[in-house]
C-alpha cells in the first residue's frame, strides 16, 4: 500500500506541471495589469512602468514561468502582489477556513445523502421514496448562491438568528463558528446531497438485488444486520468514487459560498486575486489547491482498496 | 415422519400485464431425511417453490394466494419475520445456483460462516471459528484453517459451493433446499458437490430438496421425484418407477431428452415448443399445445392428479391408455 501511495504522488506531478501551465497561460490571457492596479488610479505612466520592472512582469513570458518554476522548485511561491505577504503563507492562512467549512458541509452531505438514500432504497416506490428524492432533485436543481441568498434574507435579515456573513475561527469560538459556518455549509451540501441521495438509493437498490443479499437472509440474518452490514459494505464501494467527486466539487464550490457569506477562506483568497491579477497569488493559489485535489484522490484510491478486497493495486 | 408438508401452494407475481400465477396447487409431502427432486424447465415454478418454502419470495411483486407450508408441524406462512428468521439456518437452509455470485465479495468466508453460527447460537468467537473450520473441513476444502482468510474471489465455482453449502449446513438444518445446486459447475465438479451432499445428508440425517433441470441429477440422488410444469405438479413417483414407467408426457419427453450412448441418431432429442408465459397458458391441460399425444378433451380443463397407487401420481387424463 505505502508503495501504492509513492508511485501515485510521483504520478501526480505531470498533474501538477500541467495545471501550472494552464494557470499561468489563462491569468496571462486575460486583459489586465497589476501593476496598474497596485498603483492606484491616480499613477503615472511612468510609476506603473517601475512597478512592472521591480516586479519583472516586464520581462518576457517565458522568463516569468521560468522564474516562478526554479523558484517553486526552492519551495519558493513567490510573494503576492496584492497583500505583499509570501503566497504561501497567504494560502496557509485561508486553508484551514475553507477545509473546517468543506468539512462541515461534508459532514451534512454524508448524513442525510447516506441516510434519505438508504432510507429511499428500503422503501422504494413508497411516499417516503417519493418525497426523499422530490427533496433531492430539488436540491440538484437549486443553484446554491441563490439558496444561500434565500437563507441570508430569511434567517440573518428577518429572523436574525444568524449572521449574514463573516467568519470565527471554531477555536476561538466553536458556537461562533457554527453560527457563522451552517448556512454556508448548508447551501455548499444541499446540491451534493442530493447527488449523493439519488445515487446511494440506485446503488442500494442494485446492491439489495444480488444473489449474496439472497444468501445473507437465507442464513437467518435479521433484516437490519442483511442491509447495513451485506449492502451497505458493497454499495459504500461506488459510492466512495461518489465521495470523493464531491469533496472535490465542495472545494471548488466554496469559490461562490465565500464570496456571498464574506468567509476569508481559499475561494475567496483565489477570487480576488484573480479580480486583481494578482499574478503569484493565482499561479500558487491553485498549485496548492490542485495539490490537496490530487491528495483528496489518492486517498479516495485508499479507501477503495480498504472497502474492496478484490482491489489489488 | 413427515417433516414438511405443502398443500395447495398458489403464489402469484403482479408484472406489467397483471398478476400471474407462479405456481398454482403444489402438493408434496417430505420426510425426515428424505430426497426429493423438483425437475422441470426453467419457469415451470421450481425456484418459486424453494423461495416460498424459505419465507424469501420478494413481496411485493410476489403473493401467495393460497395453500400452506407446514414444517415440522408449524405453518410457515402465519410465522413472524423475527420467527421465520429463526428459522431459517437451523430449521431449513438452501443453497443456491450461482456460487459465483452467491457469497458476499467484501467479506472473508470464514466471516461469513461464523456470522451464520453467531446468528442462531451463543458462542464465543474461538468456538464459532473452530466449528466453522471443522464445516470447511467437511465440506472438502483442503488447509480449512488457513482459507477461512480467503476472500471469494480467491476460491474456484466448485470451491464457493462447497463454501455455500458449509454456510447452510453449518447450524445442521432439518431441511436443506438446493436450487440447481450444480448447474454453473464443470461435470466433474458437479458429481462431486452431489455424492458430498448426499453423504452429508446420511451424517447429519437432513431431509434434502434438490431443484434441477437435469434428469441426471435426479436420477443420481433423489427418492422421490416431482415434477413441475407451467407452474403445476404433473407427475410425483418414486425415482425408479419415475424413470421405468413414466406416465406423463412431459416427463417422457424430458427422459427422452437426456442422450444416451447407445443412441445412434445425430441430433438430441427436444420437446418441441416453449414452455408457456405464465400470461398465455393455454386452456386446459398446459402443456397440451406441446404434446403429441393431446386429443380435444385435453384442453377441456385441468386435468386432475391422479393416484396410480405407490406414490405415483400424474396429471394426464390419458395417462393409463397411453401406458398399455
Amino acid at each position: 500500500m505505502a508503495g501504492v501511495i509513492a508511485r501515485r504522488l510521483v504520478g501526480s506531478i505531470p498533474i501538477l506541471l500541467i495545471v501550472s501551465l494552464i494557470t499561468f497561460a489563462m491569468i496571462h490571457m486575460i486583459p489586465g495589469d497589476p501593476a496598474a492596479a497596485i498603483a492606484g488610479l491616480s499613477a503615472t505612466g511612468e510609476q506603473i512602468a517601475n512597478i512592472r520592472r521591480d516586479l519583472g512582469l516586464d520581462q518576457p513570458l517565458l522568463t516569468q514561468l521560468g522564474h516562478w518554476y526554479l523558484n517553486l522548485m526552492q519551495g519558493d511561491l513567490g510573494r503576492s502582489l496584492l497583500l505583499g505577504q509570501p503566497v504561501l503563507s497567504a494560502t496557509m492562512q485561508r486553508l484551514p477556513v475553507t477545509l473546517a467549512l468543506s468539512g462541515y458541509a461534508l459532514v451534512l452531505t454524508l448524513l442525510f445523502g447516506l441516510l434519505s438514500g438508504i432510507v429511499a432504497a428500503l422503501r422504494q416506490n413508497t411516499w417516503i421514496d417519493q418525497a426523499a428524492m422530490v427533496f433531492a432533485m430539488l436540491g440538484i436543481s437549486v443553484p446554491n448562491f441563490y439558496l444561500g441568498l434565500l437563507m441570508i434574507i430569511l434567517f440573518a435579515v428577518h429572523l436574525g438568528w444568524l449572521p449574514t456573513g463573516g467568519y470565527i475561527p471554531f477555536t476561538a469560538d466553536p458556537i461562533g463558528w457554527l453560527a457563522t459556518s451552517t448556512m454556508p455549509a448548508i447551501s455548499l451540501a444541499l446540491l451534493l446531497t442530493g447527488l449523493l441521495a439519488r445515487i446511494t438509493r440506485s446503488t442500494m437498490l442494485e446492491v439489495l438485488r444480488q444473489d449474496y443479499i439472497r444468501t445473507a437472509r437465507a442464513k437467518g440474518l435479521p433484516e437490519r444486520r442483511v442491509v447495513l452490514r451485506h449492502a451497505l459494505a458493497n454499495a459504500l464501494i461506488p459510492i466512495t468514487t461518489v465521495i470523493g467527486i464531491i469533496v472535490s466539487l465542495l472545494i471548488s464550490g466554496s469559490v461562490v459560498t465565500e464570496t456571498l457569506f464574506s468567509i476569508p477562506g481559499i475561494g475567496q483568497l483565489l477570487t480576488q486575486a484573480v479580480l486583481n491579477r494578482d499574478y503569484p497569488m493565482v499561479q500558487g493559489g491553485l498549485l496548492i489547491t490542485t495539490a490537496l485535489l490530487v491528495l483528496i484522490n489518492i486517498a479516495v484510491d485508499v479507501c477503495y482498496a480498504l472497502l474492496d478486497p478484490r482491489v489489488r493495486y | 415422519m413427515t417433516l414438511l408438508s405443502v398443500e395447495h401452494l398458489t403464489t402469484a407475481f403482479r408484472t406489467e400485464r397483471g398478476e400471474v400465477t407462479a405456481i398454482e396447487d403444489i402438493s408434496f409431502t417430505l420426510d425426515r431425511g428424505e430426497v426429493m427432486g423438483i425437475v422441470g424447465e426453467s419457469g415451470s415454478g421450481k425456484s418459486v417453490t424453494a423461495l416460498a418454502i424459505m419465507g424469501l419470495l420478494p413481496m411485493p411483486p410476489a403473493r401467495i394466494l393460497g395453500g400452506s407450508i407446514r414444517f415440522d408441524g408449524t405453518d410457515l406462512l402465519t410465522l413472524s419475520d423475527k420467527a421465520m428468521q429463526r428459522l431459517r439456518g437451523p430449521g431449513i437452509a438452501m443453497v443456491f445456483q450461482e456460487p459465483m455470485t452467491s457469497l458476499n465479495p467484501v467479506f472473508t468466508i470464514g466471516d461469513q460462516i461464523i456470522e451464520t453460527i453467531k446468528a442462531h447460537e451463543r458462542i464465543s468467537e474461538r468456538d464459532a471459528f473452530a466449528r466453522a473450520v471443522q464445516m470447511l473441513e467437511k465440506v472438502g476444502i483442503p488447509s480449512a484453517a488457513t482459507r477461512m482468510t480467503d476472500y471469494p474471489h480467491q476460491l474456484s465455482g466448485g470451491q464457493r459451493q462447497r463454501v455455500m453449502l458449509a454456510i447452510a449446513l453449518v447450524c445442521r438444518p432439518r431441511l436443506l433446499i438446493a436450487d440447481e445446486p450444480t448447474t454453473a459447475l464443470d461435470v466433474t465438479i458437479q458429481a462431486q458437490i452431489l455424492d458430498l451432499i448426499l453423504d452429508l445428508r446420511d451424517e447429519f440425517g437432513m431431509a434434502v430438496i434438490i431443484i434441477t433441470h437435469n434428469m441426471g441429477v435426479i436420477a443420481e440422488t433423489a427418492d422421490r421425484v416431482l415434477v413441475t410444469y407451467a407452474g403445476r405438479v404433473v407427475e410425483q413417483a418414486p425415482v425408479n418407477r419415475l424413470f421405468d414407467e413414466p406416465l406423463h408426457p412431459y416427463t417422457s419427453g424430458l427422459l427422452a431428452c437426456v442422450p444416451t450412448l447407445e443412441q445412434e441418431q445425430d441430433r438430441l432429442l427436444a420437446i418441441p415448443g416453449n414452455l408457456p408465459e405464465p400470461a398465455r397458458r393455454p386452456p386446459g391441460c398446459r402443456f397440451s399445445d406441446r404434446c403429441e399425444h393431446a386429443v380435444a378433451a385435453c384442453r377441456d380443463g385441468l386435468p386432475p392428479l391422479d393416484d396410480f397407487g405407490a406414490g405415483h401420481r400424474a396429471a394426464c387424463i390419458r395417462a393409463l391408455e397411453l401406458r398399455r
